[in-house]
């Protein structure tokens, strides 16, 4: 009995998820009535439950992908994995405003170029305070800082160790998460309640997940405006971090 | 049709992501780069012309829209395969350089999305950084 039904969740990947999904969601909402009368958006608790599923789902499995590598929440990798985040992305700039993105265009893209250089100076200046000299692992850590992305793809082109590569993962991964739960609470100090700044946003804190999660949790209204610039960042780190910056650590640290 | 909204949709993100790997290989990384935001324009653009026109019909709208609903529950199972585990182990060094990125990132939110014409004041506080900023404005 216990192993048919078992079964029927495996088989049904997909359809387990939405149900998994569906059901936090619906706690979520009633916790965020309840408990903070709403001032905690229900998304907003739903996020960090999900992030707190991940971690035991990988405590359980030691696994890379939290909940989606226990057997019958596989399901939640299809659902959460790239290829509907994307889509789902996307289908959330119907509606969106053209002449909103036009207006912040410049600021969008000055500001993921401060976003990239920004992020990967302090997590530079964070590897030197803690002990690390040498250029390379300046660069991979630094570029982790950036996102979790960034950092292995230069890790691996300009030759760092699998130690220095985990570390920038770990730390593009901090990033994210905090992110995705820290943003709602932010908004109102730094100003998020517009698209201009949902553009800016989007290209300083580039984390794709990071800022998608977080502007759903705020204001699903702003999520396409940093959603359009957050999707270039990885990009753009990925062509700076090993190149430019990588030669400017270098010319600094030798 | 709903399917023809998220045909649409369909057409949009597969268009972008090419486009974006296209535009990775061009520039010799082994990233997509933008394809998201780049069929996200798409979608904006394609959507406006074909309601102009009034070809986007009610039922097509549906099909798009039910995606953009769609889209916090995925968050929700995205933030469920994350790899928080990995995140919490990467030790101080990790949680540090991820913290203060972010924080520094918020402080920053503001000075750039005030954009050239108003608040003088916070502009001339600004250093180099922002100089750049005003001069492409």
């Amino acid at each position: 009995m216990l192993e048919t039904l078992g079964n029927a969740l495996t088989d049904n990947g997909l359809i387990v998820a939405f149900t998994v999904v569906g059901l936090t969601m619906l706690v979520s909402y009633y916790l965020s009535d309840k408990l903070t009368k709403g001032r905690i958006h229900g998304s907003a608790i739903a996020i960090a439950l999900g992030l707190v599923l991940a971690y035991i789902g990988g405590m359980v499995t030691g696994g890379e992908k939290g909940l989606s590598d226990i057997g019958i929440f596989a399901g939640i990798g299809l659902m959460g994995g790239g290829m509907l985040r994307d889509f789902a992305i996307v289908a959330t700039a119907f509606g969106a405003n053209f002449s909103e993105i036009k207006k912040a265009g410049v600021n969008g893209v000055v500001s993921l170029f401060l976003g990239v250089v920004l992020s990967f100076v302090v997590g530079v200046g964070i590897a030197l305070a803690f002990g690390y000299t040498d250029a390379v692992s300046l660069t991979t850590i630094g570029a982790g800082t950036a996102t979790y992305i960034v950092g292995p793809v230069t890790g691996t082109a300009i030759g760092a160790s699998s130690e220095v590569i985990t570390l920038s993962i770990a730390a593009g991964l901090v990033k994210s998460i905090l992110t995705m739960i820290g943003t709602p609470f932010v908004a109102k100090y730094i100003g998020l309640n517009n698209p201009r700044t949902a553009m800016v946003y989007g290209g300083l804190m580039g984390t794709t997940s990071g800022v998608a999660g977080g502007l759903a949790a705020t204001d699903p209204k702003l999520v396409p405006y940093g959603a359009v610039t957050a999707t270039f960042y990885t990009g753009l780190g990925c062509l700076m971090a090993p190149s430019v910056l990588f030669l400017m650590t270098k010319a600094v640290f030798g | 049709m709903v399917i023809y909204g998220v045909a649409l949709l369909s057409i949009c993100l597969l268009t972008g992501v090419f486009l974006g790997d296209l535009l990775g290989n061009i520039l010799g990384i082994d990233a997509n780069v933008g394809g998201v935001g780049i069929a996200m324009l798409m979608l904006i653009l394609l959507a406006e012309y074909l309601k102009k026109k009034d070809k986007l019909k009610a039922p097509t709208q549906e099909g798009l829209s039910f995606w953009s609903a769609m889209y916090i529950p995925i968050v929700i199972a995205m933030s469920a395969q994350q790899n928080v585990a990995a995140a919490l182990d990467g030790g101080p060094l990790a949680l540090t350089a991820g913290v203060a990125a972010v924080v520094i990132s918020w402080a920053i939110v503001p000075l750039l999305s005030k954009g050239g014409n108003s608040n003088e004041t916070l502009e001339s506080e600004m250093t180099g950084g922002d100089q750049r900023v005003r001069n492409i404005r």
